[in-house]
Formats: structure tokens, sequence, C-alpha cells
């Protein structure tokens, strides 16, 4: 098969001492950040962007994927010993995780939560690997139309499958795009929306000042808040060699329940309204309702740590999979892996398969080894991660803050910049109290150039006729499968409201 | 909480006015034969996010109504409530926890103190500053560790930043004391 010589050609790039040690840091901080209360993937990509301008954009790229599968594994870390996820992706590993953990397990599930990262990663690693040549081929012959028709849909998944508050959700998509037009529009070159003559939004709004804002200042202020509530015991597992053998004999039974939640967690990921945390949920509730004995679960059955952790490991990969081959994240993680590929002159979608095929399946093979990395990292640093469990918040929080003040200075080298990023973390902060959600605008700011060009470019081609996204087969597909989403809301409100009065007549 | 909800909407719809305002420089109807002019895209998108934060601002306001008739001591057939009667939903809750409130205003004044500093007394100062006043005065940690972190933290941005990847951070009137760093790194 062709994909595997592909794919031997990415490991030769791959496996470059440059290459190697880049995804052994990546995994390592990922780990740790993800092990961090209030910290996941997401930020850590956010607030560490800018220093992977230290090394040539494939090795960035290779540095925030293994950033971004370090910080799935390491979510259950504090999941397991704190009871606080250490990411929401997290969140379904402390039902059981915690439990285990109060039971003297925690060693047990600590390593149950590494082997099934590893196990979802490298599954869904698979997957990628056979669905990305062949859906790249497919989005070869997509024009405008089509990539217009195709981020309508991804912003319908929003209303239709996000599960937010549908007014406020869309709200969000409309300011991220309306953010996303300022500067020079693209078409007549004309600067537009320059508010108060300020020469900063010349360039634009960079996605790097949203998302260091949003999730990093946004995020430590929200979590300074949330760490108020209430005090925590830190649970210190003991692990040995013996252990680790024993613990992976046992996990054996569990082979069920990796899988289902390893394909799950694939095919939700790719979506981009939904992601590893419904991911992770959903696949704790299949376990639970698959089991034979689902009474044992939350209150310590590592089937309830198993189930989460593979789903969201293989969510991050699945959400990596439209991102690549048709430029849509799946993800918030992925869409600023998107605006940091793009910002490299690496512009996703099918076309790179073409261009730059060393480069794709370079971060392809990479992803492989990141899993065995973020395995072995994880097992052997677990002391090191009771110890940085301790570190008070107050110190996190202030090398945060600096981190996203030098980071966001150093792209551009504009105070502006910086200014903007307290703005949106403030902004962002008081959104979040308010419950609008904030990935449809990170996503919106991301994709609203594409967006705005591709309808654009659909519309000048068709001499200014709107019928060309309904008149080309795939692009009507996409426009109808997005109308479907966008009215569910609408329909399921109206069907139990007409269930809600029918019910008391009878 | 409502009221916040509330504040938050409203400003969402001037924010929305505000960029329908400007979108409006550029040709925002329908050229003949090109579709959509420059303003198209920012003025549509931003009459959607007017009407839908109007609609959870209105949304808000008919639930501030039912809030205050329970507070008011009528419910909503306007019968006297029983005395005591407390209102259970989440809406209740503050909109920031009121502990949290100086904490959070702390370290966004922190922020933007450090920020505005940066290009008067460079980032070299103004960032161990501010790890000073938030590590010693604010969360209380013993002066060794803020004297490391305060140490370190310019060192490795130095270090990272200037001489690694040549980006210059701002300095301010410290300028004339990093000549001499210049010419021993450059």
């Amino acid at each position: 098969m062709e994909v595997f010589g592909l794919l031997a050609s990415g490991f030769a790039e791959s496996l470059s001492l440059l290459n190697i040690t880049v995804i052994l840091v990546g995994v390592t901080a990922g780990l740790f950040i993800g092990a961090m209360p209030g910290l996941g993937s997401v930020n850590g990509v956010a607030i560490l962007l800018p220093i992977t301008f230290l090394v040539p954009p494939a090795s960035a790229i290779i540095f925030l994927g293994a950033l971004y599968y370090g910080a799935m594994n390491g979510g259950a870390i504090s999941s397991i010993l704190l009871g606080i996820p250490g990411a929401s992706t997290a969140v379904a590993t402390t039902f059981d995780g915690r439990p285990m953990a109060q039971k003297g397990e925690a060693g047990f599930a600590l390593i149950a939560a590494a082997v099934a990262s590893f196990v979802g990663g490298t599954i869904s690693v698979i997957l990628f690997t056979l669905f990305a040549a062949p859906l790249a081929d497919v989005a070869l012959a997509f024009g405008p139309a089509e990539e217009f028709a195709l981020v309508l849909l991804a912003f319908t998944t929003f209303v239709g499958l996000g599960g937010d508050d549908i007014w406020k959700t869309i709200v969000m998509i409309a300011l991220g795009l309306v953010l996303s037009t300022i500067g020079l529009d693209l078409i007549s070159g004309q600067p537009r929306l320059i508010f108060f003559d300020n020469p900063g939004l010349y360039s634009g709004v960079n996605f790097l000042v949203l998302a260091i804002g949003v999730y990093g200042i946004g995020e430590i202020l929200w979590t300074l808040e949330q760490n108020r509530k209430g005090e925590t015991t830190l649970t210190t597992p003991n692990i040995t060699f013996a252990e680790i053998a024993a613990g992976m004999r046992k996990l054996v039974a569990t082979a069920k329940t990796m899988m289902s939640g390893s394909f799950l967690g694939f095919f939700v990921g790719m979506l981009p309204a939904a992601g590893a945390t419904p991911a992770s949920l959903m696949a704790y509730g299949i376990a639970r309702s698959g089991s034979k004995r689902p009474e044992t679960f939350g209150k310590g059955n590592v089937e309830g740590v198993v189930a989460p952790e593979c789903a969201n490991n293989a969510a991050s990969t699945g959400s990596l999979l439209p991102m690549l081959t048709l430029g849509i994240p799946g993800s918030p993680t992925t869409a600023l892996l998107l605006g940091g590929m793009v910002m490299w002159g690496l512009t996703p979608g099918p076309m790179l398969f073409i261009e730059e095929p060393g480069f794709v399946w370079g971060l392809i093979s990479s992803l492989y080894t990141a899993n065995i990395f973020a395995l072995l990292v994880n097992l052997a640093l677990i002391p090191l991660f009771v110890y940085a469990l301790r570190t008070p918040f107050t110190v996190l929080c202030a090398i945060v803050f600096v981190l996203c003040i030098i980071g966001g200075y150093a792209p551009n080298q504009k105070m502006f910049d910086v200014w903007m990023i307290a703005g949106f973390g403030v902004a962002g902060y008081l959104l979040r109290k308010a419950d609008y959600p904030l990935a449809p605008l990170v996503l919106a700011l991301v994709l609203g150039p594409l967006m705005e060009k591709s309808l654009r470019q659909a519309l000048i081609s068709a001499q200014g006729d709107p019928m060309t996204f309904l008149e080309r087969p795939i692009s009507a597909t996409f426009v109808a499968i997005a109308a479907l989403l966008f009215l569910a809301p609408a329909v399921k409100s109206l069907l139990r409201r007409r269930r809600a009065v029918a019910a008391p007549a009878e | 909480m409502r009221l916040a909800e509330l504040l938050i909407s409203a400003a969402l719809m001037a924010l929305s006015v505000f960029f329908m305002a400007y979108a409006v420089e550029l040709p925002i109807g329908w050229e003949p034969g090109a579709g959509p002019g420059g303003g198209a895209f920012p003025f549509w998108l931003g009459l959607i996010m007017l009407i839908a934060s109007a609609v959870v601002f209105v949304r808000e306001l008919s639930n501030a109504h039912h809030v205050w008739r329970r507070y008011s001591g009528v419910d909503e057939a306007g019968n006297p409530r029983p005395a005591g009667h407390a209102p259970g939903d989440e809406s209740d809750d503050p909109f920031i926890e009121p502990s949290a409130v100086r904490d959070i205003l702390i370290a966004s004044g922190a922020l933007f103190a450090t920020i505005a500093a940066m290009p008067i007394v460079g980032t070299y100062v103004a960032v161990p500053l501010f790890l000073i006043a938030y590590l010693r005065f604010f969360a209380g940690h013993g002066w060794l560790l803020t004297g490391l972190i305060a140490l370190i933290t310019p060192i490795v941005m130095f270090f990272f930043f200037e001489v690694t990847l040549k980006i210059l951070l701002p300095k301010g009137a410290t300028e004339p004391l990093f000549i001499p760093l210049y010419a021993i790194f450059f």
C-alpha cells in the first residue's frame, strides 16, 4: 500500500535528532500543563506557541502536536491524585479515577490512564493514517463554493450539536467572524474596521492575540476563582516496576472498552463542536451501560478510567484529521495549530498533501512517536508530577501571566498586541462567566478569512449568482446538512413544547 | 447575576452597532456580477450579532422581571408570597464569587500595570516588579521563592528571546544598560 511508503518516509523525517528532542520536550511540557488543574492542551498550545519560533516551522508543529498529546495524557494525573480534572477533557476520569485513588489504587489508576491514553492515541493515529490521504483526495475537488459550505457546516455543528445556549453561540460566531474582517479587505485591499484610526489594526486581529488572551489570561482569572472553592487533598501514589507489570496484565481485560472508547473518540473528535470532553463523557457512559456490573462505576472501576482516557486522546487525533485534510479544525486546539501553520506558510488542506508531503507525513509519523514517549515519560515522571501538583497556584498564575505578556509581544513586537491580549483576557473571562462559549469565537476568528474569501470568490466566478452553492452537488450536500443542524434546536424545542402541551391533556 | 448578564448582552449589542457603523464605510450591498462588497461580511454579521445578543438581552430582561417579583414578595400571579420563601435557582448566585472578586481585580490590575510600565521602565524592570508584588505581597510567599523566581525569569527571558530568537523586548529607560550586554551577545 502506498500509505506505508509515505509513512516510512515520514518517519525518516520525524526521527531526526531535532524532531525527537522536540517531541520529547513537547510531550513532557504537555504532561505538566495537562496535570496542572485549570490548564489543558488548548491553554498550553496558546501560551507556548510563541516560543516555538525557536525551531523550523515543521518541527514547531510537531512540538505542538506532541504537546497536545502530552496534555491529554496529563489531564488524568490531577483527576486521579487531586480529584480535580487537570483539564476539562479529563472530567470523566475523575468519576472513577478519584475513588480508585481513595481506595489506595492511585498507582494502578495512573497506569491505567497512561496505557489507555497510549492505546487511544495509537488506534486513532492508525485510523488517521488510513483516512488522511483518501479524504485529502476527495477534498482536492473542492472549489470555493465547497469550501464556503464546509465552513458553514463547521459553524452549524456548534448550533446543532454544541449544547450551549444557541443565541449566545451565534453571538460568539458572529463576533469572531467580524473580528476576523478587521484590517484589509481580502478582495479589494481597502482598509476596513480600523477603529479610531488605530494603525495597530491594519494587520488585523491575530488569532494568537485572542487565543493567548482567552486561554491564557482568561483561563487564569477563571481558575483563580474556581480554586477558592474548597480544600483538596493530594494522594501520593507509589509505583514500582512490578506494579506496572501487574497493572498491564490486569488491563488486558479492558481491551473491549479501550477499543470502543478509541473508535468513539476518534469520530466524535472530528466534529468541531464536540471534541475530547463530550467524547470522553460518552465513552464513559457507554462503558458503564455495556458493563456487566454497572453499579461498580463511580466507585473505582478501572474501566471508568480507561474509557474516557482512550476517548480523549483519540478525539485529539480525530480533531486533527479535518484540520489537516480540509483546513477545518475539529477543536479549539487544532484551530490554534491551524492558525500557527498559516502563520508559517503551511496552509492546511488537500494541497498540503501534494505540496508538502514531507511535512504532512513527518507530522503524522511524529504522532506515533509522541504516543510512545507520552506513555514512557508519564510513567517515569509520576513522582515529579506529584511534586508539581504541590506548586501553589499563585506561582503558576504569575508565570503564565509573564509568558502571556512576553509571548504576545514576541510575534509582531507591538505593545498594542499585548494590550489587546489583556483586554481579550478580561472580556473572555466575563463572557465565560455569563455562559458564552469561547470555542466558536476562536474558531470563527481563525476560519473567518477563509469563509469570506471562499464566499466571495465563489460568487465572483459564478457572476454573482448565489445558486452556485446549491447547484454543485458536494456544496449542496454540505449546505443541506448545515441547514438541518441549524434548524435542529428549533425543531427539538418545538417537539418538546408540543409534547408538554399534549401530556396534561391525556 | 442577572444584572451582569444584562450588562454583557447590552455591551455586545453596542459592540455590534459599533462594528456596523464602521462596516458601512465600504460597500455593504450586492455588487452586480460580483456578489457582496467589502463591507458586507462585517456589516451583515454585525447585524446577526446584534439580533442574537438582543434576544439574549430580552430573554434576561423577562427573567429579571420574575426575579424582581420574587424578591418583591409577590408571585407571578401577583399574590403575596409566604415570608422567607427563598428563591432557589442558580440565577440568584452572584456573578463572581464575592471572595474571589478582590483576587481577580488585583490580578488583572497588576497585569495592566505591568503592561503599562513595560515601554517606560522596560520589560526587565516591570516583570520582576510584577513578580515580587504578586508573589510576595499578594500571595504571601517567602522572599527566597519570590527572589528566585523574580531573578531567574528575566534571565531566561533575555537568553531565550533576545539572544536566541533575536527578538528585542521593550527596554524603555533601561535601554542604555543593555548596550554592553548587546556587545557581548550579538
